[in-house]
């Protein structure tokens, strides 16, 4: 992948698939370090799979027999010497409590390290995509954090849709102006 | 400073359109935006489609979706463009100034551009 950003995209997918109603993604950030997370309420995983999502042979995919998303995020995460966590709770073991989330820790002075790149565009492509999962975004800087929660915006949206065009665009200004402002 | 106070004017302005959506998608543009998609650029690909089909006036007979892996890889990023009583066309190898010139041939002047498609691709 060439920025995180689409690593972030592609990861939160799978908790679109997992048929999540909450996602959160949160990306905190020190002077040396990136760190997302993805957490969601979704199906979950056994632990069996759990240990297995590293190996690209294992997929839930049916079109194909090998699943990249993890193992490319895995990729990006070690080469700069840091690491990818999952834990996961399957719906089989406990239905209340049932997610998983994923996070991934990355060192940004290492040469390998990929930049985050356009991380707005992820979070309005997956809205725009999965308009009724209610997204929380958090991105937390030295400087300041932005956020986003989709919460707040239905609240006074009312029935209109979160993948209206005018939404998605009003969605777009406002994180780019958070970036803006810290 | 963007406001909620917009987001309550768009709801005003939405208000009669709400109906029209649900009668809407009459031709259904589909991105794959699995790992492969994505890696392939499908990003870019998806916006030039959402933004382009609003700004061609064209956001209530086109409905802008995506999905997972498609199942041609390598010819991702891959977008498929479904009408009602038309054959199914899926475009390969995207990219946002392809998605712009679908957007006015084929989803505005109904002629598919053959030349991206995966049947020219394959044949």
């Amino acid at each position: 992948m060439k920025e995180l950003s689409l690593n972030v995209l592609d990861i939160a997918q799978n908790s679109v698939k997992a048929k999540a109603k909450n996602v959160l993604i949160k990306i905190t950030e020190t002077e040396t370090t990136l760190t997302f997370e993805i957490e969601d309420d979704g199906c979950g995983m056994s632990e069996e799979m759990v240990e297995n999502v590293i190996n690209p042979f294992c997929t839930t995919r049916t079109t194909r027999k090998v699943g990249l998303g993890i193992p490319l995020l895995k990729l990006a995460a070690e080469q700069t010497g840091g690491s990818v966590e999952i834990k996961s709770v399957s719906e089989q073991v406990d239905p209340a409590n049932c997610g998983t989330k994923v996070t991934a820790v990355f060192f940004k002075n290492h040469l390998d390290f990929t930049p985050l790149g356009d991380i707005v565009s992820t979070v309005t492509a997956l809205i725009q995509g999965s308009p009724d999962i209610e997204w929380r975004f958090e991105h937390h800087l030295e400087s300041g954090k932005v956020e986003l929660d989709t919460k707040e915006l239905r609240e006074v949206l009312g029935d209109v849709p979160l993948d209206t065009y005018e939404v998605i665009k009003w969605i777009e200004a406002y994180l780019i102006e958070g970036y803006d402002s810290i | 400073m963007k406001s909620l106070a917009e987001l309550a004017a768009i709801r005003e302005k939405m208000k009669d359109k709400v109906v029209l959506r649900e009668g809407s998608g009459d031709i259904r543009v589909v991105v794959g935006m699995a790992t492969c998609g994505i890696a392939a650029g499908a990003r870019p690909v998806l916006n030039a489609f959402v933004e382009g089909v609003s700004n061609a006036g064209l956001a209530d007979k086109v409905m802008v979706s995506q999905t997972g892996c498609i199942g041609v890889c390598q010819f991702e990023p891959v977008v498929e463009i479904f009408e009602a009583g038309k054959e199914k066309v899926t475009y390969i190898k995207m990219t946002p100034e392809k998605a712009a010139e679908v957007i006015e041939k084929h989803l505005k002047g109904g002629a598919p551009i053959s030349e991206y498609t995966i049947t020219n691709a394959i044949s």
